[in-house]
């Protein structure tokens, strides 16, 4: 205690010391996710220091899962240590609805962002972050493998062909698997895949009156197939695969489809890093025959927090970093391919980006997900592979603890849907939504 | 005969030590290997490993990509900076304990010093709250709080005892759960918990604990404070008494008894202690990953942001580990003698 | 021997980091305590108290007995393993062999090796079900599907990489204290020719008894903390222990109220084992 009093008399005498000394320059501190695109921004800033010169920039660059907790303590409980926070879809509602994020007033032409991105980015009609991603789901395949087993995959796969084909691609022998798909626990991992897979299947996490539907068939069935399935074509050691351990397998060759994040595409395609980057085909997510698709919506946007002294010039960086003159920056530099996808209408119409293989596959993929009706039956929730509530990111981290474990063959799947919604049904009742 | 036997032993002897010093050795060994390795050779097993080219980029990549200077600062900072500190305090509690130990405390307890104690706790957390308009959510408040109810009594308990069980409870210490401290710890670092905040009449929200050696350093220098001190007073014990009674029969005051004569005696042990706080400091985990990003952050999370990047990083996580492991395994090599007194709290020599 | 004078003044000289262990070790327990009557979630607006509902929830949480069973297994195998290991690694290496010294180092450099490290070392290069170390050996004996540890195992897996890092530390121990065995005692045994086993049973395990508690019991306090290596190799839904599940009611759930209830749990187990420790250690202070 004697230490902390002596640090606060040390500080205080400093801050009276430095208080003139502060004036004019202004530090930004900005929390990230340590994405490829994000490092690369960080490359770029350059040009925005030369443009406003009394703007430092100090980034502090996290693991996604460390990035989520940190961030989420310091706007909680004000802690202020960040000026610009990277945050996703699924706390910009909750937080931008409660006055915790302000408002976004510098951008370069708001109008032209996907509504798919502003959609999942605002609050009571307004916008809380600037997308700088954004991202849907889709099928990554192998068309030499495809070809090899004698099938051709459909633009719009249903869920029984991708398990047959899987089956037919799989050659264990040879390493390959026919499907790799998230197991490695985590809302945003493993829970992001199944409750997007989930909603082709009809299931929801909550019906009208918030009771947890894992006692439901419907999540049964999700469960039940997407275990067979990896049973039957996926690669050894599931449960501990999340996308960047995915995407080694398949840039390794040891996996024929492989269901994920659409900006996958751009490293699968990438020959400096994938063995198997001219073989590569896209096709929409499967889905069921029940008007959904299993695809999911997600985007990383920038965004500033309520309590910052440093508002102006945050604005200016975030308008800065989501602006058109960013994207032209990278196309010079890296080439075309290499934009943040999934936030401009514009950058879709660009003939030289609509050739990339993927391009087309993944505006149609961001477009069709609807985070307000996500599955077939209504929910009281937004959000496609999550539910923008408080008490999710905890729910849905057991859930996804409780399939992964299903997934290593650790617990049932029967048990793992009771436990499931056990847990759940106790969050919930804590939290006050089941009286 | 017999020296045949044991010549035989002693081959049989150094094989299998070899053999298990080997196997134990491996894991460091290999990640030694992967950090010269492509990222494509990192991840080919086991045919083409020791055959394929090496390589340096890796550390190249990790210094460009995680700027391993900045981390490896921060560790030699909090570690070095914890352990002066934690010295600072602890040589007058060790040279207290070894040459002027209490065997019959002056604050002797009884039931009305127990009721005296509660009662003027319980009037100063009145006084406090009533001052505070009895705001209970506030952070400042329930610190302020926390501390009257808790090291008043304690403090005043603490030194009614005698010097054996004060060591005991500075041990005791050690043995607090850190689950348990995590959240208050970061309430009270927070910038608008207890130290730093908007007090009205100044302003210190500019200022933070968490992500800063402000912070990060005393918090070490009393994680491990508790060994520091056991260490140096096991050292201490073994320097006789009569040699200090000797110099201040000479007429030595304390100060020069304790500069001039112990202090030559005690440079070994404070040296061993000084390695032991550095290792531990070196390779603390738990608060390192909770209470730094940045500014402060060591190695060890440096680390850790390696549990999932994108694509292969096996080779990148092999050399970012051996930059982080290198300097300090050297020190424990050097000091593995001496460190087994502190890791015994001093029951084994 | 102490005058009045130095004992007036060493009272000053302690009073100092009693005054800061104090703080340290009872301002956040108090702070806890308040807090684990409160309703407190970070993310929502309505904290009030709360009586023991914390604790309720947190033993009904469906991860609390598992977590407590993992605590005490980690626990409990990596000190079997250490222990054993550690006097069998003692005796090999009290015996002159050549290239001692090298030995020594090999087998204690794990000891130094930061959590972090060994664990996403462990993880990923040896243990990995496709490209690892382990994987090779047993696709190289024919095995078609390798064994995928921390799917499969995963709490053994920790244990794996726990006892590696604390093997080594049992073994210096145990070594310097089989050292300090008289070379005398050993001659002379040597001389009665008492059979190795009984020379074992009734001289060196005798000697070594009190170090072996003491390894014991300061493992016991380590092991119960264990939580860089659940973190960072990704096994808390699996393998967590009480720091863990303390940890992820603080940080998936941000409920604050909850983890101080979780956190004064795991201090009543610790406060429970250092009792014992303390009372050992203070025996062996007076001796």
């Amino acid at each position: 205690m004697k230490k902390m009093m002596t640090g606060a008399l040390g500080a205080f005498a400093l801050a009276l010391l430095s208080g003139t000394a502060l004036a004019d320059d202004v530090t930004l501190t900005i929390a990230t996710v340590n994405n490829g695109d994000m490092i690369t921004m960080q490359k770029m800033t350059d040009d925005f220091t030369k443009a406003n010169p009394g703007i430092k920039l100090n980034w502090v660059t996290l693991e996604e899962n460390d990035l989520r907790q940190k961030v989420t303590k310091d706007i909680t409980t004000k802690g202020g240590q960040y000026d610009v926070l990277t945050i996703g879809m699924y706390e910009t509602p909750i937080w931008g609805a409660k006055g915790w994020l302000n408002e976004l007033t510098a951008l370069d032409d708001p109008k032209d962002f996907l509504p798919a991105d502003v959609g999942g980015l605002s609050a009571n009609g307004k916008l809380y972050a600037a997308p700088f991603y954004g991202e849907s789901s889709y099928i990554m395949y192998r068309t030499d493998l495809m070809e090899k087993a004698g099938l051709k995959m459909p633009d719009a796969p249903t869920w029984d062909f991708v398990r047959d084909a899987a089956k037919k691609m799989t050659d264990r022998a040879a390493g390959i698997n026919g499907i790799c798909l998230r197991g490695k626990a985590g809302w945003g991992e493993n829970m992001a895949f199944l409750t997007a897979m989930s909603n082709s299947f009809g299931a929801r996490w909550f019906d009208e009156k918030w009771h947890p539907q894992f006692d439901q068939p419907e999540w049964k069935d999700t469960l039940n197939f997407y275990l067979d399935m990896m049973k039957e074509s996926g690669p050894q050691g599931a449960s501990g695969n999340g996308f960047s351990e995915n995407l080694a397998l398949f840039q390794s060759g040891k996996c024929g489809m492989w269901i994920d994040a659409t900006v996958a595409a751009k490293f699968v395609s990438d020959p400096k890093a994938s063995q198997v980057a001219d073989k590569v085909g896209y096709a929409l997510a499967p889905d069921k025959g029940l008007g959904k698709r299993s695809n999911w919506l997600w985007a990383w946007a920038l965004a500033i927090p309520a309590g910052t002294k440093k508002n102006d010039a945050a604005q200016k960086f975030i308008g800065w970093a989501t602006s058109k003159h960013y994207e032209d920056l990278i196309a010079k530099q890296d080439g075309v391919a290499q934009i943040p996808p999934g936030t401009r209408i514009s950058l879709y119409a660009n003939p030289e980006y609509a050739k990339l293989p993927f391009a087309k596959m993944t505006l149609d993929s961001m477009n069709s997900a609807d985070p307000t009706k996500p599955t077939v039956k209504p929910v009281p929730y937004t959000g496609v592979q999550f539910a923008s509530i408080p008490e999710f990111a905890d729910a849905a981290t057991k859930v996804g603890e409780l399939f992964s474990a299903a997934l290593a063959g650790q617990t049932k799947p029967e048990d793992a849907l009771k436990q499931a919604q056990d847990y759940t049904t106790q969050v919930m009742t804590k939290a006050g939504y089941i009286k | 005969m017999a020296r045949k036997q044991s010549t035989n032993k002693k081959i049989i002897v150094t094989i299998l030590a070899w053999a298990i010093g080997l196997a134990m050795f491996f894991p460091i060994f290999w990640t030694a290997v992967a950090a010269f390795k492509t990222e494509s050779d990192a991840y080919t097993l086991p045919q083409n490993w020791l055959s394929t080219p090496w390589t340096l980029e890796n550390f190249g990549i990790v210094q460009d990509r995680s700027n391993y200077g900045l981390y490896i600062r921060n560790t030699i900072i909090i570690a070095l900076l914890s352990t002066l500190l934690g010295l600072a305090f602890a040589i007058p509690a060790a040279w207290s304990m070894a040459f002027a130990p209490v065997q019959k405390p002056s604050i002797a307890w009884s039931g009305k010093r127990w009721l005296a104690t509660i009662f003027g706790t319980a009037f100063i957390v009145g006084l406090v709250l009533y001052a505070m308009n009895w705001d209970l959510t506030n952070h400042a408040v329930i610190g302020f709080v926390a501390l009257v109810i808790v090291t008043l009594p304690v403090t005043l308990w603490v030194f009614s005892r005698n010097t054996t069980d004060a060591l005991l409870w500075m041990l005791s210490t050690k043995m607090m759960p850190p689950a348990g401290a995590l959240i208050p710890i970061y309430l009270i670092f927070n910038r608008n918990g207890l130290v730093f905040k908007d007090w009205g009449w100044v302003d210190l929200t500019e200022w933070n604990l968490i992500d800063s050696f402000w912070g990060m350093v005393p918090l070490m220098m009393l994680l491990n404070l508790p060994i520091i001190i056991w260490m140096l007073y096991t050292y201490f014990k073994e320097i006789p008494g009569e040699i200090l009674e000797a110099s201040r029969m000479d007429g030595a005051s304390v100060w020069n008894e304790l500069t001039k004569v112990l202090m030559p005696m005690a440079v070994p042990g404070i040296v061993s202690t000084c390695l032991l706080n550095l290792i531990l400091a070196w390779n603390e985990a738990f608060w390192t990953l909770n209470l730094t990003n940045k500014y402060a952050a060591p190695l060890s999370f440096m680390i850790s942001e390696y549990s999932s990047p994108e694509g292969q990083f096996w080779a990148k996580l092999s050399a970012a580990s051996l930059m982080a492991i290198v300097p300090i395994l050297i020190v424990g090599w050097f000091s593995q003698r001496q460190l087994v007194r502190g890791l015994t709290f001093g029951a084994v020599k | 021997m102490a005058t009045s004078h130095s004992q007036s003044l060493g009272k000053w000289a302690l009073a100092p980091s009693l005054a800061v262990l104090a703080g340290w070790a009872f301002v956040p327990l108090a702070i806890a305590i308040y807090f684990s009557f409160l309703r407190y979630n970070l993310q929502n607006d309505n904290t009030g108290w709360m009586g023991l509902s914390n604790f309720y929830y947190f033993f009904s949480d469906p991860y609390f007995l598992k977590d407590l069973i993992n605590t005490i297994l980690l626990v409990f195998f990596t000190l079997v393993i250490s222990v054993v290991g550690g006097v069998f690694l003692a005796l090999l290496l009290d015996q002159p062999f050549w290239g001692r010294g090298i030995v020594r180092i090999l087998m204690i450099s794990p000891f130094f090796i930061m959590p972090t490290v060994s664990s996403l070392v462990w993880k990923n290069l040896i243990m990995h079900p496709v490209f690892g170390l382990f994987a090779a050996i047993q696709k190289f004996f024919g095995a078609e599907q390798p064994l995928d540890w921390f799917a499969s195992v995963p709490l053994l897996s920790v244990i794996i990489i726990v006892s590696w890092q604390w093997l080594p530390y049992a073994t210096l121990i145990l070594l310097t204290a089989l050292q300090s065995l008289d070379e005398e005692q050993k001659d002379a045994s040597e001389m009665d020719g008492a059979g190795a086993i009984a020379y074992f049973r009734y001289i060196v395990l005798p000697h070594l008894s009190r170090p072996i508690t003491v390894v014991i019991l300061i493992e016991t306090i380590f092991l119960l903390n264990i939580f860089a290596e659940i973190k960072v190799t990704s096994a808390g839904g699996f393998a967590g222990n009480l720091t863990y599940l303390v940890f992820s009611q603080l940080n998936d759930a941000n409920d604050i109220g909850e983890a101080a209830a979780g956190g004064l749990i795991a201090v009543v187990l610790a406060n429970l084992v250092s009792y014992f420790l303390v009372r050992i250690v203070g025996k062996n202070l007076e001796a």
